[in-house]
């Protein structure tokens, strides 16, 4: 077997075992990343919003937050857990392709 | 470690991409020259690895999160210029569809994940791993080591950049604008928990794949961009 179909095939098994991200944290109750916390998060641990935070930070409506579709904040970990490997699944298709495309015009560029 | 919008004032992350546009065309102009052809997939792969291993959130019980980003790994096997290249891509999607990490920063983002980690795995790896064969475990721990010592010092700027916005945007009354915690917390939070928790899963993660490698495919180790 060809070496990247072997890497393709482990990338699969990282992206179907991903929600392991979601549930592990969910289990040990930990809470966002240090520095990243939203609004309200903000409020309850420093008791204020910072005006230029709150500003700045409705700046981008990403199409999929925090790795889940819109309007499923308050969904169970199952259906977060799907939209997690969805997310996983666009996510390398996306990147996968774009620096594939930069490599191939880096490479034809240089010949 | 992925910044929000937000949390950097204007000049911060205007800084940022400033430092970042002028290493993104080096790094497009040392891989033109340097990337073969049959190199292009891996580094897609590369890109792509980076992105799924920073989906794998691991818990401080009680606490924060972190993960591993795979920075030091696709440097170790790509070089860091190309390493640069697909983490970047890897940051931009990351904070476009995901809103993982902000738009407006992007630039300091890049630079702590895409250029620190990178860079600082890449040479800490090259020292130690001197002359050794491809196969040795002397390569393994090289691996290691890079892998702890790339992502905290990333993790350090990260505390550094986080903990300079109290002291450069406040109101007259001294709320801050942005992140409101100064240097003395946000260092030491940045920088140990990455020192206890996270550091140790991006040295695993890097060493584990390189021994993977040295069996299943050590031609790949050694051929780098540099």
């Amino acid at each position: 077997m060809k070496l990247t179909t072997k890497l393709w095939i482990g990338l699969g098994l990282f992206m179907l075992l991903s929600p392991l991200g979601l549930i592990l944290p969910d289990h040990f109750k930990a809470g966002s990343a240090w520095g990243e916390w939203g609004a309200d998060e903000m409020e309850k641990l420093v008791g204020y919003v910072p005006q230029g935070l709150k500003h700045l930070s409705e700046l981008w409506n990403a199409p999929m937050p925090d790795y889940a579709f819109r309007g499923w904040e308050e969904k169970g970990l199952t259906h977060l857990s799907f939209a997690y490997i969805v997310s996983a699944i666009v996510g390398v298709g996306l990147i996968a392709l774009a620096t594939w495309v930069i490599g191939k015009c880096l490479v034809k560029k240089g010949e | 470690m992925h910044i929000p919008d937000g949390y950097l004032g204007p000049a911060t992350s205007g800084v940022f991409y400033a430092v970042m546009a002028p290493l993104w065309v080096a790094a497009s102009r040392i891989v033109k020259k340097t990337l073969k052809a049959r190199q292009v997939p891996l580094l897609a792969i590369g890109a792509a690895f980076s992105f799924v291993i920073m989906m794998f959130n691991v818990p401080i019980p009680g606490g924060s999160t972190g993960h591993a980003v795979g920075g030091v790994l696709v440097a170790i096997l790509l070089g860091p210029w190309a390493a640069m290249i697909a983490i970047t891509v890897a940051l931009v999607i990351q904070a476009l569809l995901f809103g993982d990490g902000g738009i407006t920063a992007i630039g300091a983002n890049c630079f702590n994940m895409a250029v620190v980690i990178p860079f600082i795995g890449y040479y800490t790896y090259t020292w130690i791993s001197g002359n050794s064969p491809t196969h040795s475990r002397r390569r393994m721990v090289a691996a290691f080591i890079a892998g702890y010592v790339g992502i905290n010092v990333a993790a350090l700027f990260a505390g550094v950049e986080f903990g300079l916005q109290p002291h450069l945007c406040h109101t007259a009354t001294g709320q801050a604008l942005y992140c409101p915690y100064g240097l003395r917390i946000a260092v030491p939070a940045m920088a140990g928990e990455h020192l206890l928790v996270f550091g140790w899963v991006e040295a695993l993660v890097t060493a584990l794949v390189i021994k993977y490698l040295q069996k299943q495919a050590p031609e790949l180790l050694g051929q780098e961009v540099r």
